[in-house]
């Protein structure tokens, strides 16, 4: 075996130490490592936008990442998101809203909506669409992901003012 | 009575586990000691294998084992796709290359390690040597008969030829007013869903008992398949179709990696998983259309079509795929060419070609996305030569409301359906009218504006009296539920189809919970399980909601009759004094009242409460049923798009999109939705962006998803629907099958409203998808005619 590194991270509030190989994908060791199945690859090559999570507070592509750059990280994968009983509040706009069909690219598309829902005004469904395009759908046609993050913007306009 | 579930945007009961991470795709399925397939695929596109060293990766670190297809042979027969088609050449694939290969990416060894990371390590190693053969890329020289072949053992390359004729077609093109004639080519594309395919196999040596874990619509035709194939009983088998993440078609094939892990799972005794990346899938899972389509239309002068010719080849690629076979794609788009409207002279021919190339398949509205965009095509260039306006060409050429059934010139036939309502309802919905002042405006500017129609019918839904695809000897007619209710009262409806998207979970059980009279929350949908039920083929073809909704309501009907039969003796009353509603069986005359659950227990759980003879006669609380839509039924939609190409980016710019679709009853309008935006969005993609290009070596070159180009968010408009209120169709549920309608309608929309907006260059659309570059070269051809 080649040569192995260890690394600690947090990962959805749980810390964690592994040795890993240093080629090692930071979706492959979130998967098959820390059997968090949530996080899906689609493409493994940074276009599908499948295996988004939130590192550090951003966004990113955790295929294009290896798992030896999450050293000291700390990561929320959609098993962080919220639970089956207590969905956090875009993943209840999606439900309503019909934004997900097969839901494989739905992991991705939570990670990436959340960011964007944080740090932009989204003030027009253009913006909210340009926010989206990172993240491949083959499902729904986008339109009720559209949907779904304007309703979670109007909820939180509503509810700072 | 009002529906209290049909026809409700119930929220669906799939999603709390889809948006919390816990939904489970093969790929998430870990059985511990799993060992990991990685494959060396051919580089070449038709050559002969001279030799093969494994050498080196059998000793890389964590490799079982390394094999090739004299390995294997000896425990599988060859698949091969049989038809009743006359003039059908059924192709034999093996698992692995044997002998020469014939597309670039399939498999020629199979490496098993302990991780993925170790199998790919080692099928680098893997050095084979060639002897390269003549390329077969182009259809048009495959099709000739003295064309190097791609099978030896064959006649020729053409797998599959078929005609279709009615009517006088020479009369009909003796001296028209129009004539036009024009050669259409619909490029191929592929899937792409966002689920790579995979497929775990788990061998129980202690039940000696496999269970094939697969990303497939088909768990039922892969069961039958592999039980035949490779010679294990059904009781001995089971396909399990778990969380599927999309399939549009690409999954209802059988392929060699699905029986390979079972293969591999039986002789090495233990789980065996192969998942595909993206490489890998945009190669090799089945891919679409394809199609070089020479056809001819003749109006009079009044805008009534005399006549249609065609003649069609199709590159269906390296192998007839199973089970649909090669004529699946080309036979359909000669099948539905008419369309929708009245032709009584029709010539039609088509020959399905092998070329070195992956081989095609299935893919979302089979056949009819190519023959709409033609038929449509041709409607706008008559009605532009003739100075009328393309939606008043199609009234007067659709099947009007009285003339239904129509048998169409290929003999399908049209049972009644919105052809006309549809067209006047998406031109009201986008105010047809004012969307031309508008575009006359922006020509007086000089802008490239432009309008597109797409009217066209499908059949779906289709039982029995004709095959899924022609020719091909399953059953795709039938669908079975078991509906079942145990002694603690539980509710449990099994299907054979399989959900990868369309919230089958749910509308299945709106149906159960609509027509037992319970709360949708206490029914249990088990789907996507050979296991489920004896017999399904699964979810392809817009069957599923038909099919498994008239399979539910037979089944519902026969516990119905049990459940009042129990409750009569239980409520001591006649049967007709007895009602359920929301789970109870009240007595009218009484107020004694007895839930479902009670029931139950009464039943099956004390002794003497039902006499023994009624017990014997009823047996357990379950019906299982299997429903039969016969010819199926027809669905038909049109489409209107307004878009601007840019003058400098040359960008097209969808503006408005209008859909106006007859899906009759529908168990779910949100579902509904999601299935028109979704199918829409994928029929842009065929029309703009999707292409798989081959160069003339057949050597893919749209490998990647930077290549091939499926539309992200920013390329899809906002898309609106109107759902016709017309007569409900003769299925049992009175549903229309609608999953595949999107992306029959988009593409011919979009050529059209292109062709609309270049009218001023004297440019139109023949070829799709109209990419940026094709595009260009049209807008470059009206700036030097002559070059
Ligand atoms: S899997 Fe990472 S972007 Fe596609
Ligand atoms: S829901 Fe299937 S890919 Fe988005």
């Amino acid at each position: 075996m080649s040569f192995q590194k260890t690394i600690t991270l947090k990962v959805n509030g749980v810390n964690y130490t592994r040795t890993v190989e240093p080629r090692l994908l930071l979706s492959d060791f979130i998967r098959e490592d820390l059997l968090l199945t949530g996080t899906h690859v689609g493409c493994e090559h940074g276009i599908c936008g499948a295996c988004t999570i939130t590192f550090n507070g951003d966004s990113i592509r955790s295929c294009l990442t290896l798992a030896v750059q999450a050293d000291g990280a700390e990561i929320t994968t959609v098993e962080g998101m919220g639970s089956q009983e207590n969905m956090s509040k875009i993943q209840q706009k999606f439900q309503e809203h019909h934004a997900l069909q097969c839901g494989f690219c739905t992991p991705g598309m939570l990670a990436t909506c959340e960011d964007m829902v944080k740090k932009y005004p989204l003030t027009s469904e253009d913006e909210i669409r340009d926010g989206l395009s990172g993240n491949l759908c083959r499902c729904t046609g986008y339109q009720h992901i559209v949907d779904a993050v304007q309703a979670v913007v109007k909820e939180d306009k509503r509810d700072v003012s | 009575m009002t529906n209290k579930y049909i026809g409700s945007r119930v929220k669906r009961k799939e999603d709390p586990r889809l948006l919390t991470g816990n939904g489970r795709y093969v790929d998430d399925i870990k059985i511990v000691g799993q060992l990991h397939i990685a494959f060396y695929r051919s580089d070449h596109s038709h050559a002969r294998i001279c030799n093969i060293d494994t050498q080196a990766a059998k000793c890389s670190p964590g490799v079982i084992d390394v094999f090739t297809e004299k390995d294997i042979c000896e425990y599988y027969s060859p698949v091969i796709a049989q038809s009743r088609m006359k003039n059908y050449q059924a192709t034999v694939m093996s698992i692995l290359a044997k002998d020469k290969v014939r597309y670039v990416g399939e498999p020629i060894v199979a490496v098993v390690a302990e991780s993925r990371y170790a199998a790919e390590d080692a099928a680098a190693l893997i050095a084979v040597d060639y002897e390269a053969l003549p390329f077969i890329t182009d259809p048009k020289v495959a099709a000739q008969l003295n064309a190097p072949k791609l099978h030896e053992e064959l006649d020729s390359n053409i797998l599959v030829e078929r005609s279709f004729r009615r009517g006088d077609v020479e009369q009909a093109f003796w001296k028209p007013q129009v004539h036009i004639k024009e050669q259409f080519r619909f490029n191929r594309k592929t899937s792409v869903a966002m689920e790579n395919r995979t497929y775990l196999a788990n061998y129980d040596c202690t039940l000696n008992h496999l269970t094939l874990y697969s990303s497939t619509q088909v768990p039922g035709i892969i069961k039958d398949a592999l039980s035949d194939l490779l010679n294990i009983p059904g009781n001995e088998l089971r396909v399990i179709a778990p969380d599927v993440g999309g399939g549009f078609g690409g999954k209802t094939s059988l392929y060699p990696e699905e029986i390979l892990v079972v293969l591999l799972a039986r002789k090495l005794k233990k789980p065996v998983k192969w998942a595909s990346d993206r490489l890998e899938d945009l190669t090799t899972t089945s891919q679409a259309f394809d199609e070089l389509i020479d056809a001819e239309i003749a109006v009079d002068a009044d805008g009534k079509i005399l006549g249609l010719k065609a003649e069609v080849i199709g590159d269906v690629g390296a192998y007839s795929i199973y089970p649909w076979t090669a004529g699946i794609e080309p036979v359909q788009v000669i099948s539905f060419l008419p369309g929708p409207y009245k032709i009584e002279n029709y010539d039609a021919h088509v020959r399905a070609v092998a070329t070195s190339k992956s081989p095609t398949g299935p893919y979302r509205g089979v056949g009819r996305p190519c023959s709409t965009f033609v038929m449509e095509r041709l409607i706008d260039l008559a009605s532009e030569q003739l100075d009328m306006d393309p939606k008043e060409m199609r009234l007067k050429n659709l099947v009007q409301p009285d003339e239904f059934p129509y048998k169409a010139a290929s003999g399908i036939v049209w049972d009644k359906s919105g052809f006309v309502e549809g067209l006047n309802a998406a031109c009201d919905a986008i105010n047809y009218d004012e969307l031309r002042d508008q575009q006359a405006r922006a020509r007086d500017e000089g802008r490239l504006f432009g309008i597109g129609i797409s009217t066209f019918a499908e059949l779906t839904g289709i039982g029995s009296r004709i095959s899924a695809s022609p020719g091909m000897p399953i059953n795709t007619g039938t669908e079975t539920a078991s509906i079942s209710i145990d002694s603690t009262g539980s509710i449990v409806a099994r299907f054979g189809v399989a959900s990868h998207g369309q919230g089958l979970e749910t509308s299945l059980a709106q149906v159960v919970a609509e027509h037992l009279n319970v709360s949708i929350d206490s029914v249990r949908i088990i789907h996507g399980d050979s296991d489920a039920v004896a017999h399904s083929t699964g979810t392809y073809a817009s069957r599923s909601a038909a099919l498994g909704s008239g399979a539910a309501i037979l089944a519902t009907r026969a516990l119905n009759v049990k459940l009042l039969k129990i409750a009569s003796i239980l409520l001591g009353d006649e049967e007709e004094n007895i009602f359920i509603q929301d789970g109870f069986f009240f007595n009218k005359n009484t107020d004694k009242s007895l839930s479902l659950k009670a029931l139950a227990k009464a039943y099956y759980s004390q002794m003497g409460s039902i006499p023994a003879e009624l017990k014997e006669e009823i047996g357990d609380l379950s019906a299982t049923k299997t429903y039969d839509p016969l010819w199926g039924t027809t669905s038909s939609a049109t489409h209107v798009v307004a878009l601007e190409i840019d003058r400098i980016s040359l960008k097209v710019k969808i503006s408005k999109y209008i859909v106006a679709e007859d899906c009759g009853q529908m168990i779910n309008p949100l579902i509904v939705e999601g299935q028109v935006h979704g199918g829409v969005a994928q029929g842009i993609g065929a029309a703009l962006f999707e292409e798989m290009v081959y160069d003339e070596q057949g050597q893919a070159l749209s490998a990647s998803l930077a290549d091939y180009i499926v539309p992200a968010a920013t390329e899809i408009p906002r898309i609106d629907i109107e759902h016709l209120d017309v007569e409900l169709p003769p299925t049992l549920s009175g549903v229309r099958g609608m999953g595949e309608s999107g992306t029959i309608g988009a593409p011919a929309a979009i050529a059209n409203a292109i062709s609309d907006a270049l009218a001023p260059l004297d440019q139109y659309v023949t070829e799709l998808p109209m990419t940026p570059e094709r595009i260009f070269r049209l807008v470059q051809a009206a700036q030097n005619p002559s070059s």
